[in-house]
Formats: structure tokens, sequence, C-alpha cells
């Protein structure tokens, strides 16, 4: 356990490292930065000046460690438009970001999971069928229509529901919907698929042989491979889980970091698009690693340890 | 060396041969269908994409009333045939679909390859280089890298292709030191071969079917990746229609024209959809 923390640290390193290198790339990618920053006719001497009040007539290695240092002490540089540290605009939107991401993770388990293990229990029967089809028609949508169409539908025609914004539990609605439909259905597909594996192993043939019920046998031991592979996948997904929340938070104008995001892209503040990319970057690193330390609970035949 | 016991014998194969399941044969219909109608794009569609007829802005489909056969999926806001805008937005996304996949699907594979075949420090710094990649969210990076590059039709691809290639290394390089070991490699190059033809003639056509997997897995994440980045306004630029900026120009008018978001992205759902059951249906062929 403590080398493979040790492993995962190691490999953290790396990957900050590298989605740093990314981020502070990302601002040189435009061309010129300097162009964003004066006005089209500005004085060349003036142009100078800015470029030297904004360290860019450095070295481009230089320019990156001096970018790592402050990035290390929390300094992502200014925002071009609101003209504030970007770190503490990114570190504002977070939590709006994170209730959307926490809701939608608890409707696909508490949806994804019960469905999984009903139709996977009934396997091949009309049920299953019908369930499949569905839930293989949820996994192809592309998130950000369907956002369009619960609004179009829920908004605009049987105004149930508001279509954007953050100001009660009711806007919560229609963008949790969105981005867990195709959540649930993977998880619901996952599931169904373990589980009718699970139940025609040699294990839950003796535990029935032995007279354990089918309550015990699906809740118990079928649940507890799900669980194992609903992990992983929800794992795997969560990079396009956040690449979907961007999606979904600017069809809902939802106050999150992904709509910040593609603000910053629109006005060409790009101090604040690289705060966003280094501050998810490494949330998403982080939950990842909470992900495999999730495995070692679950999955008692998981070592990390390559030792004994 | 003693051997204990025989080996068990392996049981005996039915005779027929491997099957394509009905997905893979749905899937390669319903992608196929929409690869031809991006093709004849320019012969089939009644309107060229950008003709604008503001006299007809917003006509409705021509099932619904004050429709017109002329216009079958109705008219944008600046009186654009849908449909003919359908038809050319089809090659924008097949265009990426297949051309990130292969230039992705290329790339992991001969890092990959090279990486399990070669074994050592280039191993390290490739494997390294897999596993630093993978623990970024790909469709994220991609809006960001976008967003600064500036938009068009090959840098789209390129991108698509970056953010995925490491999920073919991976594989490429777990097969090929699975495959590097066996008798038909072993005895290939006991033989003389050389290392080159080993590589081309042995290892890669059996680490083949695997890729050929991730790479039907792919296909509709790409799809799904370039309509939303085209949604974003980060991707294809207009008067050039992709399905995902249709669905983003026809939000502006959907309380009035609800057809400008339907069909644009149904169209998506529909190639995602054989995109997808062709993975499944090649996952399934064991």
């Amino acid at each position: 356990m403590g080398r493979f923390l040790i492993q995962r640290l190691v490999h953290l390193v790396w990957v900050l490292l590298a989605v740093s290198i990314l981020v502070f790339l990302l601002i040189h990618m435009s061309g010129d930065p300097i162009r964003l920053l004066t006005p089209l006719d500005a004085k060349p001497e003036d142009v100078e000046r800015v470029r030297a009040l904004y360290g860019l007539d450095q070295p481009i290695p230089v320019q990156y460690v001096r970018f790592l240092r402050g990035a290390l002490r929390g300094d992502l540089g200014e925002s071009f438009r609101y003209q504030r540290p970007a770190f503490e605009l990114v570190m504002q939107r977070l939590p709006a970001t994170a209730l959307l991401a926490l809701v939608t993770l608890g409707l696909t388990i508490t949806v994804g999971i019960p469905v999984g293990l009903w139709i996977g229990a009934r396997a091949g029967h009309a049920v299953d069928w019908v369930i499949s089809l569905v839930t293989f028609v949820f996994i192809s949508l592309p998130s950000f229509w369907l956002g369009v169409l619960l609004i179009l539908l829920f908004a605009d025609r049987l105004r149930l529901l508001p279509a954007s914004g953050f100001e009660s539990p009711a806007h919560l609605v229609l963008p949790c919907l969105t981005l867990s439909i195709y959540t649930s259905g993977l998880i619901t597909r996952i599931v169904r698929a373990d589980v009718s594996d699970v139940l025609r192993q040699d294990f839950i043939r003796t535990a029935r042989a032995k007279g354990v019920g089918e309550r015990t046998v699906l809740g118990h031991h079928a649940l507890r491979n799900a669980l194992i592979s609903t992990v992983t996948v929800l794992g795997l997904q969560l990079g396009n889980l956040l690449g979907g929340s961007v999606v979904v938070e600017s069809v809902f104008a939802w106050p999150g970091v992904g709509w910040l995001m593609l603000q910053g892209i629109q006005t060409r503040d790009l101090p604040l698009v690289r705060a966003v990319v280094l501050v998810v970057g490494t949330a998403f690193v982080l939950i990842n690693l909470i992900v495999d330390m999730l495995y070692l609970y679950l999955d008692p035949r998981i070592r990390y340890d390559h030792s004994g | 060396m003693i051997t204990a016991a025989k080996p068990v014998p392996a049981p005996v194969r039915p005779a027929t041969r491997r099957r394509w399941p009905g997905q893979f044969h749905a899937g390669l219909a319903i992608v196929g269908t929409v690869l031809l109608l991006a093709v004849l794009a320019p012969h089939l569609s009644p309107h060229g994409f950008a003709d604008q007829d503001l006299l007809r802005s917003l006509q409705p489909p021509a099932w619904v009333a004050g429709g017109d056969w002329a216009y079958p999926l109705g008219t944008d806001r600046l009186g654009r045939d849908l449909f003919s805008r359908l038809l050319f937005g089809a090659r924008v996304s097949i265009a990426v679909a297949l051309l990130s996949v292969a230039l992705g699907g290329g790339l992991g594979t001969v890092f990959g390859l090279t990486a399990g075949y070669t074994g050592r420090w280039v191993d390290r710094i490739i494997s390294r280089l897999i596993d630093v990649q993978l623990s970024f969210p790909p469709v994220f990076i991609a809006i960001a890298v976008m967003a600064a590059l500036g938009q068009s039709l090959v840098k789209l691809i390129l991108v698509l292709a970056l953010v995925t290639w490491v999920q073919y290394a991976r594989i490429a390089r777990a097969t090929t030191l699975s495959v590097r070991e066996r008798e038909f490699v072993l005895a290939a190059r006991a033989l003389g071969a050389e290392e080159g033809r080993v590589v081309l003639r042995h290892v890669l056509p059996s680490i083949l079917p695997p890729l050929l997997v991730v790479a039907a897995v792919n296909m509709s994440n790409v799809i799904l990746a370039e309509a939303a980045l085209s949604f974003l306004g980060l991707g294809i630029q207009p008067p050039t229609p992709a399905w995902g900026s249709m669905v983003s120009e026809g939000r502006a008018v959907q309380s009035l024209a609800w057809w400008n978001t339907v069909f644009p992205g149904m169209a998506i759902a529909i190639l995602v959809i054989g995109a997808n059951l062709l993975s499944d249906g090649l996952q399934r062929r064991r």
C-alpha cells in the first residue's frame, strides 16, 4: 500500500508537469500573445513595453520556469478580461461544477445499479431487451442536443422547469438529467453485462445450492462485482464527463468552471482558460487517485504491491 | 523437464466459421449509408448549402402545414435548405471520424508496437508518456487546444488524433508484449527473419483485431467530440455546415422552428448509433 501510494504520487508529479507544460504552451499556440493585449494600432515601443511587463520578452524556458514558480504559489496570472487573479475566479466557480457532478453521480448510481441488477438477473427476457435498447440509444445521444431538446420540451413548451441559471434546486434538474442520461445508460449496461456473467459462475451455483436466497445472491455477490465495474467505468468516464460538462454548462448557462472556460475562450482570455485547464486537470488526477483507492477497498483480489 | 500431466486438449471447435453478429451488419449499413450520402452530397442536395432565400426563412418541413417538398426538411433563419446542409454536414462528421481514427490509430499502433517490441528505455519513455496522457481528460484538452490554435478541418482532425492516440498505444503495447514471446514469432526470428519483417508480417497482424475494437469504440467518441466542438463554435467555421454547429444555430430560433435543432441532432445520434453498433458487433465476435 505504501509503495503503491508513492508510485501514484510520482505519477501525479509527472502528470502535473505535463499539464503545466501544455497549459503554458496554450498561450503561445495562439500566435503572439501580445497581439491579444495591445490594440492593433499600438506603437511598436508600447508593444515592447507590454511585452516586457508580462515577461514575454524572455526566452521560452525562462518564461516557463517563471510560470511554474507562480503556479506553485497559486498565482496563475491575471485574467485579461476581469483584471483579477485567474486562480481566484476558477475557485469561485468550482463549487457549482462539483454540485452538478455530484448530483449526476448520485442519480447515475441510484438508477444505473438497481436497473442493471434487475435486467441482468433477467437477461434475455423482454424487459431486458427493451431496457437494453433504450440504454443503447441513451449512450448515443450528443449531450448538447439532449440539453437543447429538454429545454425545448420542459421549459419552452410545458413551462415546468427553468431553462438556465442557478437560483433554485429546480435549476439543477435539466442539466443533471442531461448529464446522467448518458452515464446512467452506460452504468446500466455495464452492470447488466456483469450481473448476467456472474450469475452463470460456479460460486453462484454453490451459493444457491447451499440454499442462499435469491435476494442475497443478487444483493451480495452480484452487487459487489457490479460495484467494481461501476467504479472502473465511472473512473474511465470521468474525462468524458468533464468535457461533457463544459458543453452542458454552456447550454444551461450553469455558472461552473466549464462555462467560465468557454467565456474565456470567447473573449480570448487565455490566462483564464489555462487556469481552468490546470485546476480541472489537477482535480481529474486527484479523483483518479481516489478511484484507485476505492478498488483496494472493493476488490480484495487487487493488490498494488508487487511483493508477496 | 518432466510434465506431470498431458495438456488438456483444446475443445473441439464447431466447423462453422466465426460469424459477424447482426449488430455489426446494422452498424456497417448505417455508417456506410452516411458515408455514401456524404460523398454524393453535391449530387443529392436540391440546393447549395449556402444558398440563401430570405423570403423562405424558417419554412417548416414538407409534411407540416406551410411546408414545401422543394425544401424537404424545412429551412433555417437565412432560408437555407436544411436537408442540403445536413448532407454536406455529413462530410465533416465522416471525414473527422475516419481520418482522426486512422491517424490516431496509426500513431498509437506505431508507438505502442515499438514500445512493446523494443523494450528497455524506449518502452520506459513511451509507457510513461502513455500513462501521463491517459490521465488527461481528452475532450476537455481538445476544447482548450482548439480554442488556442484557431479552427480548421485539418486542426480538428490533428487535435482529435493527438488526444486519442494513447488509447491505441496502450492496447498495442500490451498485446505486442504478449505476442512477442509466442512460438511463431520466436520461430521466425530463429529462422533468421529480419526484425522489420518479423514485426510487419508476424506481430502486427496479430495485434490488429483488438486495435480494431478500440478504433470502433473511439469512432463514436470522436464523432461526439467533433459535434460538441462544432456546437461550441470551435469546429468547422460557417458557412460550411457541421451538424454540431447547425444545432447551435438552431437554438437561436428554437421556439419558432424546432426542425432547426431536431434534425441535425438526430443525424449525429444516428451516426453515433451506427458506430456504437459496429463496436458492439466487433466486441461480440469471438
